[in-house]
């Protein structure tokens, strides 16, 4: 093999088992899931190998009981992932308020697909509302994080154990079957947490202490109340803190993409093909949807002629870009619901908008 | 192992507050039996010195409060599914001894899927079912257990089997199951029936702790506000209709032979 | 060198397979690469494609609305993918199975593979149709080199299959030497 120029660390890896790798390496050590297309690769990997890590793999009866058995494990003290697509994130959002409210721990992904209702199995960002919104009742929000990339499914699913121990709040990974499906060369970086994070809340038992109650029902006087206000609180930090967006190409730009997921990597494309005709077009990232990137859109605005925003949908993103700007006549927008756009269609649009300029 | 209460030396104490029964006073109405399950809960957990070791999981509706009466730590639970939410605290700490303390809306009703799979796997846990007929917290509602007949603020008319079907039995329907290692109906409206339905929870926890699986004890249970009934006549009911509906006994109990 | 392929042809022809090892071939020669295999309900009907992507950059899209190159290995396929294929580009068919008065365009470069016949009757295996098709595209396209194509199929073959890797290089050489090339 000594021909290979590729170090031997470096493997074709499918995005779906980045996340499994993430996982295993950030100490996740309990799954639970109920099949669904796009995403079986995730538990498949998980029945055969969280048991020799000593962890445990356990497909539910249903996603209802899923996001519950993670309750029960998180409430533990322990790290716990699930994974499924739009109709069983529907059934869970039960348990996500459930857990929010609590303040319960969680990574769970979503490899999205088409809706609503069953829809179909092509690749979809229509499920951006449900994830960054709240999803279930009550009002509370999950951290949400968008890989674009295999090396970045790995690298998120890792920071998402640590942002969800951090803020005690359950984290999604909002993905799609494109990025869960593909594979490209991946190196297994070591996992490296920010801070290691104690958790005395866990119930492992009274020994030697008082007992404690893990419980989203607050009756008394104003104690639901304050409970929101310090959630909400809450919120507001990890909006000040923990904001990611990737800047690409943004140098002199006049047309700034803003898309994540596959919408952005197709996106990428479309951009470098627009600046070999000379058009100065670059990209601005969301990787968090939640918190969304306001300040870093507020500043793209005054800087650039058009923001294009590209998703997989009819327009869902683009009304928290709307939200971020007041100016509003320099949003375009470019909508694919359930499909893919293509490099060549970005590009397009890229050249129209560019024109319109001229 | 905390030591059973009644060794006092000179002097024979003949009843105390179990340690795990925390010492306030019940916010349950008159007559309710919660209380007097709650206590026998408490005594059991004591008898094994579990205290420390036990995780309990209350569900939603008038069970929910087991927190406020079990000196233990407790995880609440969406409605129905506290045997899921036992089963994800159990998996992470396989020593632990972990209960779930449910009404009958809420594993008989919406939580019926959770606690027959829960059963089917087998999970090494104990189940605590409260079965009084009705929906307390919200208002005496049709419950899945509700008798034929039974006026509710959901059936003006009493229950119809034509159209509401039929009161669900719940004790034998987990024990046709093979991964349920224990399943008895008792009741608590005679001291004789306190005494034999300690039994059944002391075997329950028993079968928890002998890694057997899943064990379930379900109570007949009143709710004298509901019904609209003083708490004397509502122990008539359970011991008349209710349990002629829901006969009392053991309906599986798994020996160490037949669990492979 | 940058270039981008579409495969397609029945469930069990291999069309994942040496797409995956198209793409290892790629990473191992220290390009980007990436790999996109249909999946889901799509391949319950017992078609199978694939598409891969080459790029001395950072890839953008993994998915290509316009392939430079396509390989085609039966008849339904022809209908789905040849309007896609860019003008200019490569068109290896499985001859074998696929007539060449489907292709209905002449703007684009066609290799006809008698990939099945040749499989069959030279390599003795008609499971090795794939390889040869995958070696006529490997020289034409010049994407990778065909000897990291050899180098890296103990990588995609199991232990337990090791005894099959001459036969996929032969395979690969008799593809490779239909689109001129002699390795």
């Amino acid at each position: 093999m000594s021909a290979l120029a590729a170090p031997p660390s470096k493997r074709l890896l499918k995005g779906n088992e980045a996340i499994c790798l993430g996982a295993v390496a950030a100490g996740c050590r309990h799954y639970y899931g109920y099949p669904i297309t796009p995403q079986n690769d995730i538990p498949e990997y998980m029945a055969a190998h969280l048991p020799a890590l000593g962890g445990t793999f356990l497909q539910a009866e249903s996603e209802v009981a899923t996001i519950n058995m993670m309750l029960g494990t998180s409430a533990s003290g322990k790290r716990v992932m699930t994974s499924s697509s739009g109709p069983g994130i529907s059934l869970m959002q039960e348990g996500l308020s459930y857990m929010a409210g609590s303040e319960l721990p969680a990574v769970i992904v979503n490899i999205s697909r088409s809706g609503p209702g069953l829809g179909g199995i092509a690749p979809s960002q229509g499920d951006y509302f449900q994830a960054v919104k709240g999803g279930g009742h009550g009002g509370y929000r999950l951290i949400v994080l968008a890989p674009h990339s295999v090396q970045e499914m790995y690298a998120l699913t890792m920071l998402a154990f640590d942002l969800a121990d951090k803020y005690r709040t359950p984290a999604m990974i909002l993905g799609d079957a494109i990025v869960g499906q593909m594979k490209e060369p991946f190196v297994a970086s070591p996992y490296d947490p920010a801070s290691t994070v104690e958790k005395p809340w866990a119930l492992t038992g009274c020994a030697g202490r008082e007992r404690l109650n893990v419980k989203s029902l607050h009756l008394k006087d104003n104690e639901i109340e304050v409970h929101n206000w310090r959630l909400h609180e809450k919120y507001e930090r990890i909006r000040k803190d923990e904001t990611r967006a990737e800047p690409y190409m943004l140098d002199g730009a006049t047309i700034a993409i803003v898309a994540f997921g596959t919408a952005a990597r197709v996106g990428k494309t479309a951009i470098q093909w627009a600046r070999k005709e000379g058009i100065a077009a670059g990209m601005l990232r969301p990787i968090t949807l939640f918190p969304f990137p306001r300040r870093e859109v507020f500043e793209l605005a005054r800087k650039v002629d058009v923001l294009l925003v590209i998703e997989m949908n009819t327009g869902q993103m683009v009304e928290d870009v709307r939200q971020s700007t007041p100016l509003h006549d320099r949003i375009a927008f470019l909508g694919k619901p359930c499909a893919m756009p293509t490099p060549e269609e970005i590009l397009e649009r890229i050249r129209l908008l560019a024109g319109r300029k001229v | 192992m905390s030591a059973p209460p009644g060794k006092a030396r000179f002097s024979k104490a003949v009843y105390a507050r179990p340690r795990s029964l925390v010492d306030v006073k019940s916010h349950f109405c008159p007559g309710c039996h919660h209380g007097t399950i709650h206590k026998i809960v408490a005594e059991c957990i004591d008898r094994y010195g579990l205290r420390e070791k036990t995780i309990g999981v209350a569900c939603v509706g008038c069970s929910v409060f087991l927190y406020d009466y079990i000196d233990v730590d407790v995880v609440e639970s969406p409605h129905g599914r506290a045997p899921a939410v036992a089963t994800g605290v159990k998996r992470a700490q396989p020593d632990k001894f972990v209960f779930t303390y449910q009404g009958d809306g809420d594993l008989a009703a919406i939580g019926t899927s959770e606690i027959i799979h829960a059963a089917n796997r087998g999970e090494n846990l104990s189940v605590i079912f409260v079965n009084n007929t009705t929906y307390g917290m919200t208002g005496g509602q049709m419950a899945p257990t509700t008798m034929l007949g039974q006026k509710t603020s959901t059936t003006p008319y009493g229950r119809d089997f034509r159209g509401d079907g039929y009161p669900i039995r719940m004790a034998e329907l987990l024990a046709g199951l093979e991964g349920t290692a224990y399943s008895a109906r008792v009741a608590v409206s005679t001291p004789a029936q306190i005494r034999k339905s300690k039994e059944a929870v002391r075997k329950a926890f028993e079968m928890q702790i002998n890694g057997m699986g899943l064990s379930i004890v379900e109570f007949l249970s009143t709710c004298p506000t509901n019904w609209g009934m003083k708490p004397l006549d509502a122990q008539k009911r359970v011991l008349g209709e209710m349990s002629e509906y829901f006969p009392l006994g053991v309906f599986k109990e798994r020996v160490q032979a037949d669990f492979a | 060198m940058t270039g981008d392929i579409i495969m397609a042809g029945f469930g069990g022809q291999g069309i994942l397979m040496i797409g995956n090892l198209l793409a290892l071939t790629a990473m191992e020669e220290g390009k980007h690469v990436t790999y996109f295999p249909a999946y889901g309900v799509e391949m319950r009907g017992g078609t199978a494609n694939c598409t891969v992507v080459v790029s001395d950059e950072e890839i953008g899209s993994p998915v290509v609305g316009r392939p430079k190159g396509l390989l085609i290995m039966n008849g339904p396929s022809m209908e789905r993918f040849l309007p896609m294929l860019a003008p200019g580009g490569d068109l290896i068919i499985n001859s074998s199975l696929v007539e060449e008065r489907q292709v209905t365009r002449n703007d684009i470069r066609l290799l006809s593979v008698p990939a099945d016949d040749i499989a069959r009757n030279r390599i003795g295996s008609r499971q090795m149709a794939s390889m040869v098709a995958l070696g006529a595209y490997v020289a034409l396209s010049g994407i990778v080199k065909l000897s990291t194509v050899f180098d890296c199929l103990p990588k995609v073959i199991s232990k337990k299959y090791e005894k099959f890797i001459p036969l996929n290089v032969n395979a690969l050489k008799e593809g490779a030497a239909l689109a001129g090339f002699h390795a």
